[in-house]
């Protein structure tokens, strides 16, 4: 117990809330403008923030939370469920390949493991100069074009390691 | 092409969007006014008489699925009409097109749903990855609205309807239509019991009627040409045209629109131009990554939801995954098991739990640690999972693929068990 306590300790204290900026705030009142209830808006709210900042801090929330009128626990609860919504920082670039089953029988395996080494990374990390993160991502709904994967928001399809290369040395 | 392609007649070649004025050329938003000059009940009885079928996987009779909300005084208000769009069924890539080559198919198809239903709401719940259909449908939203199209007094008329275009932050089980009721709501995507039904208690505990992009894509022209030219388009016991696709190692994978009943033959040799040279058919999976997989003896067989069925499995989404002779089928279900083990809600006990077992069980056949008596115990668990005994249908979705693995390619499974691993891997490795 008192090493748990001891090393709680050592944690930053509660993170402050991190106020939304002017265009967040005026977006996300749009979106709730949709709903009957302003928590409805929690998804578009997390993804307005992250829009501009990448990813959603401890102090996003709680800032969303605020304008949504419901718990921080609320909101994070919806973050954490989300695959799209990233609660820590991600680089520069997200490279998230598709590893469902169109991809797999069209060796997605390889092409991950070839950024994985490329990077020096392991999905789900960001390499060491901050520049990409490597995501596995389910299905992308583009089966016929198969290996794809996401290049922040483009589609990338027939992926080849080749492609890979020329992506992480631009 | 001897037969009529109503849901894709439009889309262009090049891939580019189809605009409000060539939409409106195009006979657009004409089923729109014909509904709007009938009784809303009577759209009802029409796309009932159509014998139009859910095309998001279930098959339900859409006209059906209306006749349950709650109509007349006293209703409660608002009433939701939503669109689901969150195309993610691994192997599935249909709605996609149409929403990003021709949304305004789409939002017609929406207001003549939402009609029917007396619906003051609707919303498109769109899945987060799809940008593209995205920024098309918002424009398109726009374009529909300047044009009295959505909004206040439709047409001219006393009907009003909103639409709002939602996009998603990911996860599979939105697809699950009160799961998606969930989500629409600003919460985690778990799914809820039934009773109550959303059509009577749905979205804001309002009611409600959730279809499939490609069901309500069919409706402008089930207005347009009436129920006996859709009936005609079907060349077996189901009705209209269908989006087929097919995945996997063919000659030319892709989407093509064709009637109801094609033989599964024509789609796989014809369309899809056979397996790549080199490989022979092993398996499919007919509709999607929650089916059963089905053989060569099953080819020709008429893509309707009645013959699947029969055949022991499902005609889903109707976009096909082919297993070649030269992939392992045991690899093949642990990525489909490891998808749906990752995507489970989490919320009942069967699936959340059930699922990672199971993955375990294929990744210690796959790597050498299988043990004989694994095979029932995972045929065991894929009855546990069964209809009945979970929330929604995920964890039934995914035992098919396993259990007809299982039956299909049972010697695979006993390879596994006897070679101590993959013995796909092991002969691509002695081939060098």
């Amino acid at each position: 117990m008192t090493e748990l306590i001891a090393s709680t300790a050592n944690l930053p204290a509660a993170g402050e809330i991190e106020p939304l900026t002017p265009e967040e705030r005026a977006e996300i009142e749009h979106e709730i403008s949709h709903y009957p209830n302003r928590q409805a808006a929690t998804i578009e709210a997390l993804k307005i923030v992250q829009k501009y900042q990448r990813w959603v801090s401890d102090g996003k929330v709680k800032a969303i939370a605020e304008v949504l009128d419901i718990s921080p626990d609320a909101v994070d609860a919806v973050a954490t469920f989300y695959n799209r919504i990233y609660r820590q920082p991600v680089g520069q670039k997200v490279l998230a390949i598709c590893d469902s089953v169109s991809c797999w029988l069209l060796g997605c395996t390889e092409l991950m493991d070839h950024a994985s080494r490329s990077l020096d990374i392991e999905p789900g990390e960001t390499s060491s100069d901050g520049r990409f993160t490597l995501l596995p991502t389910p299905c992308l709904g583009a089966c016929d074009r198969a290996p794809v994967m996401k290049f922040e928001d483009k589609l990338i399809t027939n992926l080849t390691a080749e492609t890979l290369d020329w992506i992480l040395k631009s | 092409m001897d037969f009529e392609t109503p849901l894709t007649a439009r889309i262009k070649a090049n891939g580019e969007v189809t605009t409000l004025a060539e939409y409106r050329d195009a006979a657009g938003y004409q089923g729109l006014e014909i509904a709007l000059s009938m009784e809303s009940t009577a759209v009802i009885d029409l796309v009932k008489e159509s014998n139009l079928r859910g095309r998001g996987g279930a098959g339900f009779s859409a006209g059906l699925k209306w006749s349950f909300v709650p109509r007349g005084e006293g209703t409660a208000r608002p009433k939701y009409l939503i669109c689901n769009a969150d195309e993610m069924e691994p192997g599935t890539f249909k709605d996609r097109w149409l929403m990003e080559c021709d949304p305004h198919q789409l939002i017609e198809g929406m207001v003549i749903a939402a009609y029917a239903i007396e619906a003051d709401i609707a919303y498109l719940f769109l899945r987060a990855d799809y940008e593209v259909a995205a920024e098309r449908l918002q424009q398109a939203i726009d374009d529909a609205y300047q044009e009295g199209l959505l909004g206040d007094n439709i047409c001219g008329g006393s009907y009003s309807l909103q639409l709002y275009l939602h996009t998603s932050a990911g996860r599979y089980i939105c697809g699950e239509e009160t799961a998606l009721i969930s989500s629409l709501e600003g919460k985690r995507a778990v799914p809820r019991a039934k009773p109550p039904f959303p059509q009577v208690s749905g979205l804001f505990g309002k009611p409600t009627v959730v279809n499939n992009v490609e069901t309500l894509c069919n409706l402008p022209h089930i207005l347009r040409n009436g129920a006996d030219w859709f009936k005609s388009l079907g060349r077996g016991e189901d009705a209209g045209t269908k989006l087929f696709g097919v995945s996997g190692r063919v000659k030319n994978p892709g989407c093509w629109e064709m009637p109801m009943g094609t033989t599964i033959r024509e789609i796989l040799e014809g369309y899809a131009g056979g397996m790549q040279d080199g490989l022979k058919l092993k398996g499919f999976l007919p509709g999607g990554g929650s089916t059963d997989f089905l053989t060569e003896e099953h080819l020709d067989l008429p893509m309707d939801y009645g013959a699947i069925g029969k055949a022991g499995s499902r005609m889903g989404t109707g976009t096909m995954i082919v297993l070649d002779d030269q992939t392992c089928p045991v690899g093949m279900v642990l990525n489909l098991i490891q998808f749906f083990a990752q995507e489970s809600c989490g919320w009942c006990t069967p699936c959340r739990n059930g699922l990672p077992f199971l993955r375990q069980l294929l990744e210690d056949l796959e790597y050498g640690k299988g043990r004989p008596e694994d095979l029932e115990t995972m045929a065991d668990y894929c009855r546990y999972l069964g209809p009945g005994n979970t929330f929604c249908a995920l964890a039934p979705g995914a035992a098919e693929p396993l259990q007809s693995a299982l039956k299909y390619f049972r010697r695979d499974f006993e390879e596994h068990v006897n070679q101590g691993g993959c013995t796909y891997r092991q002969q691509a490795k002695a081939n060098g």
